[in-house]
């Protein structure tokens, strides 16, 4: 499904339609989103579970904006432009949001990995997850019942806290930094790979990222094509070779080179990434932009590299 | 897709719950006995099976009803036969309370402890019962578990009994007490559903003159047709198949009549939509997911007048040009479940569903859904995800559901109430409807009265009636005692106090005041019950019911049970400032950064308890403000 290319533009231009952002008009191509108009304005809007390539899951609402005429805010990642909408990016009410929505990942999740524009955003913001209290200690978050759950002791911070799950030689999944938002799942089943190896289990704040029954993955429908790996904003998916790097204290994304090749293994022609440190491959991506691959791989091209290092 | 399901093989009974469903397997692709054609012909039916997805929610209640739990290998089956990813069927399954993955006991007694059962009981229902029988869920044959709102507030106590076995299946009992539970633990295994008691319903006006949606229950034998057409029953049916679509929209706006499910909206206008949208086909939902906490109404009609509602969505099927109608009946309505089944079947049976309706050529039928344990899923867009088996998470909105809704076609859903109301407006006239109630709030309006009141029950008062005179009705709070406050609205509403008795209850009225009429919870508190323990219970209801997809609900529903639990423990982080400022900010990511009403009301009852200091030491939020 993945590499089908994306249809050509039509010829035809589209209209523009005119909107106003934070007080100024911009004229978009009609079915932008409210945030392609937001940026071609200029204006920074955060996002986490949107992606280019994946169909927008308007989950996280990080990127929500004051919408005139609307009761509540509205994502501005999948919203679609209309003629006429006048759009505030970063009145007190999206700041307030934005900044609450930030702290509640950041007092539940651990983003350690998950990239500098979050910690940016939330000190931006000024969010501050500690009022939430300490955390809870780490649960047993795969056997939960939907409906009932046990409150954690009186002034701790329940979190997602949990062991890492390491349980195959291809990548870790470590869900304690898991924010929820739904691109491993996208991309393991309808976007791209239409494996359906992983899915949302559980509800509330017990909802998580499962195999059925929480198998290992080997016991799974997996295929190790990482393309879960790639979407994901966090790093709560990670190649086993990061994982053990950083785990060491050896990741040094200041001493790797990236260098572009093409798959040797088929006549597909997937663009790779190797991401080099000391001279060895310790993991690979696909660019997003590349019409064939959309970063999307298969199991060889994302992790058969070894013979490349000598096994 | 490559699908990979579990090796182990289902066992006979795990089988037969499957085949009840979805009929026996088409051949050894789908986990039939293998012939040997299999090997060699392709075949086309996958995506055939695929078509079959909606039918997911109804095998995994075979599954929990036969066996008493989802195992790997009966989802494995299910999933053969559905050609679905087990991952997907896992998640789907793991979102409603009312399914188990580990082996448990054969009976499951579901004992309520939200609102109303608490406020009535005057303590604390569930820890009782974990002194007396043990904690919940404990490995005995029989064994139980607390439960949100059963819908059977008016008693004051509730349980569901849930049994597995040949003869498995659900049952309530209401009122329930203690004794009840060393009743069910004696019989164990043995326990025939059957012969439980069948819960009554409290309607103390019954018959009374000037009551429209009540005055058929409690009157008629809710089994019979004939009983239902002596009536009246089927002449609004009758009348709208001769104004044709146009006449019934024309009505239902001259009516001005509103949706009661909470959104109060249009239902005239909803209608058109629907009827107008050039996309086919179109569906038509009655939503029957009633679990609002405090709301027993349209569990009242359902059960004592199930061949109304038949006939309601029939007016609605054939007035917005949906042939398939479905009920989505929460799935802690046995006695609601078999009776409305055998109302459709006779009204099948009479030419009043199928093929031809009443004779006039147009085709509609109506399927009854059971939902499994999810409030959310009464939200319209989680609801259209459950009947195609997937997660009930809502979608976003637009496109609202009269564009696409169910199986992405131009859909209707009504609240069971407001469809029983259009009944009223075609029996009386559009004009004769708006003369009751006010202006903007016509016709009359259901109200369940439970907590501390003398006569619980279900009350039906013209829209605009003032909060006083109901609770007037029903006699006064309990004994004699000083009201303290009323839950109006349910566990999405708020609180309203002493000094609000002239509150008129309308849409404009409630608005006006900063509260809701939301589906007519009106619990009534006094000064014996333990607010805090009852604010508590609010905040662990919407944590609990959260469906977690987005981050505003997911944890903003989280830490307020938290921060509520270091109020009620006089244990604030900071000082109590600190505490009521994180309060308000969850207030208003959650209103204003949610995706769906759920997470958009959450706080709502907290906040207003805070407001009128029924929590914490009377400290009030800043600005008085009252939402
Ligand atoms: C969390 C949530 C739960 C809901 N549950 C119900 C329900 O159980 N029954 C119902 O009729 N409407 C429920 N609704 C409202 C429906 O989304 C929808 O507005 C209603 O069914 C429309 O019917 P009406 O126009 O007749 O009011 C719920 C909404 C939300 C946000
Ligand atoms: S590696 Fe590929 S198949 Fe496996 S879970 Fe990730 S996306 Fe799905
Ligand atoms: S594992 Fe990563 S991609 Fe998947 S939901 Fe969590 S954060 Fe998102
Ligand atoms: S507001 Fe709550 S219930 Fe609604 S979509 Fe978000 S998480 Fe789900
Ligand atoms: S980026 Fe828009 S909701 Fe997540
Ligand atoms: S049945 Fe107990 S609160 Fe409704």
């Amino acid at each position: 499904m993945s590499t089908l290319p994306p249809a050509p533009t039509p010829l035809t231009l589209r209209r523009n339609v005119q909107v106003t952002i934070d007080g100024e008009q911009v004229a978009v191509p009609e079915g932008s989103t409210v945030l392609e108009a937001c940026r071609a304005r200029g204006a920074e809007v955060p996002t986490l579970c949107y992606l280019e390539t994946l169909a927008p899951v308007n989950v996280c609402r990080v990127c929500v904006v004051e919408l005139e005429g609307s009761r509540a805010l509205v994502p501005s990642c999948s919203r679609p432009v209309a003629p006429g909408m006048v759009v505030q990016t970063s009145s007190e009410r999206v700041r307030t949001s934005r900044r609450m929505v930030l702290e509640l990942l950041a007092s539940s999740v651990d983003l350690s990995t998950a990239g500098g524009d979050v910690h940016r955003w939330i000190e931006e913001h000024g969010a501050r997850p500690e009022r939430h209290g300490p955390p809870a200690p780490a649960a047993d978050r795969d056997h939960t019942h939907a409906g009932h759950h046990d409150p954690p002791a009186v002034g701790k911070a329940a979190t997602a806290a949990q062991p890492v799950k390491r349980d195959n030689d291809q990548y870790v999944r470590d869900y304690a930094k898991c924010i929820l938002c739904y691109k491993c799942v996208e991309a393991c089943g309808e976007e791209a790979q239409n494996t359906f190896a992983i899915a949302v289990a559980g509800r509330g704040f017990d909802a998580r990222i499962s195999t059925e029954f929480d198998v290992a993955l080997p016991e799974s429908a997996c295929v190790y094509c990482g393309n879960c790996i790639a979407v994901c904003p966090t790093g709560a998916l990670m190649f086993v070779s990061e994982h053990d790097l950083r785990a060491g204290g050896e990741w040094d994304e200041s001493r790797q080179e990236v260098t572009r090749t093409v798959c040797p293994y088929c006549g597909v022609g997937c663009n790779l990434d190797l991401h080099v440190q000391d001279n060895r491959i310790v993991k690979v991506t696909s660019p997003l932009d590349h019409d064939v691959t959309r970063g999307n791989l298969c199991v060889k091209g994302r992790f058969g590299f070894e013979f490349a290092q000598g096994g | 897709m490559d699908l990979r399901t579990t090796e182990a093989p289902p066992s006979a009974d795990e089988r037969l719950a499957v085949d009840s469903v979805l009929g026996p397997p088409e051949s050894g692709w789908f986990g039939g006995g293998r012939t040997p054609l299999d090997g060699h012909i392709a075949v086309g039916g996958l995506s055939l099976a695929r078509r079959r997805r909606h039918l997911l929610l109804p095998s995994l209640h075979a599954l929990q009803e036969r066996v008493g739990s989802i195992t790997p290998a009966g989802l494995g089956y299910l999933c053969t036969r559905l050609d679905m990813a087990p991952a997907e069927a896992y998640g789907v399954a793991s979102a409603y309370a009312l399914f188990s993955f580990e082996p448990g006991p054969p009976v499951v007694v579901h004992v309520c402890d939200d609102v109303a059962c608490l406020a009535a009981s005057g303590g604390d229902p569930a820890g009782d019962l974990a002194r007396h029988h043990g904690p919940a869920g404990s490995r005995t044959a029989v064994t139980w578990r607390p439960s949100p709102c059963l819908g059977h507030c008016e008693h004051g106590s509730a349980a569901l009994v849930q049994a597995a076995g040949e003869r498995g299946g659900r049952a309530s009992l209401a009122p329930f007490a203690r004794g009840d539970m060393d009743r069910l633990a004696a019989l164990g295994a043995d326990l025939v559903l059957a012969d439980l008691p069948v819960p009554l319903a409290l309607v103390p006006q019954a018959g009374a003159e000037g009551t429209r949606l009540l005055r058929r229950v409690g009157r008629l034998d809710p089994s019979s047709i004939d009983a239902y057409r002596a009536a009246g029953g089927y002449e609004g049916l009758r009348r709208a198949l001769e104004i044709g679509p146009q006449g019934v929209v024309a009505e239902l706006k001259d009516a001005k009549l509103l949706g009661r499910g909470g959104a109060a909206f249009p239902t005239g206008a909803k209608w058109e939509a629907v009827a107008r949208n050039p996309v086919r086909p179109h569906y038509f939902v009655a939503n029957a997911d009633e679990s609002e906490p405090g709301t027993f109404k349209d569990r009242v009609l359902l059960d004592h007048d199930p061949y109304a509602l038949i006939e309601a969505l029939t007016v609605a099927g054939v007035t917005t040009g949906a042939e398939k109608g479905f009920v989505y009946l929460r799935g802690e309505y046995p006695l609601a479940a078999a009776r409305l089944e055998h109302a459709a079947d006779g009204a099948r049976r009479r030419g009043l569903l199928g093929g031809d309706v009443m004779g006039s050529g147009i085709a509609f039928d109506i399927e009854v859904r059971r939902g499994a344990g999810a409030y959310i899923a009464g939200e319209e867009t989680a609801l259209f995800n459950s009947l195609e088996g997937r997660r009930p998470e809502p979608r976003n909105k637009p496109p609202y559901p009269v564009d696409r809704g169910l199986f992405d076609k131009p859909t209707g859903v009504n609240n069971v109430e407001t469809l029983l109301s259009v009944l009223e407006v075609l029996s009386m006239g559009a004009s004769a409807y708006a003369q009751l109630g006010t202006p903007d709030s016509t016709g009359t309006r259901l109200f369940c009265l439970s907590g501390r009141v003398a006569r619980r029950g279900l009350y039906e008062v013209p829209m605009g009636t003032t909060l006083g005179s109901l609770l007037d009705m029903a006699g006064g709070v309990a004994a004699g005692r000083p009201l303290r406050a009323v839950l109006l609205g349910g566990a999405a509403g708020s609180f309203v106090g002493p000094d609000d008795l002239d509150l008129p209850l309308s849409f404009e009225g409630a608005r006006a005041a900063g509260t809701t009429l939301g589906s007519g919870v009106v619990v009534v508190l006094d000064d014996t019950v333990d607010m805090t323990a009852f604010v508590g219970r609010v905040a662990r209801f919407f944590r609990d019911e959260s469906c977690g997809q987005c981050v505003p609900c997911r944890v903003g529903t989280q830490r307020q049970e938290e921060a509520v639990a270091r109020l009620a423990a006089g244990r604030p982080l900071g000082s109590v400032d600190d505490e009521l400022a994180l309060l308000a900010d969850l207030d208003q990511v959650m209103r204003d950064a949610s995706i769906c009403g759920l997470g958009q009301t959450a706080s709502s009852a907290v906040t207003s308890a805070l407001r009128q200091g029924l929590i914490g030491d009377g400290a009030h939020l800043a600005n008085g403000r009252r939402r």
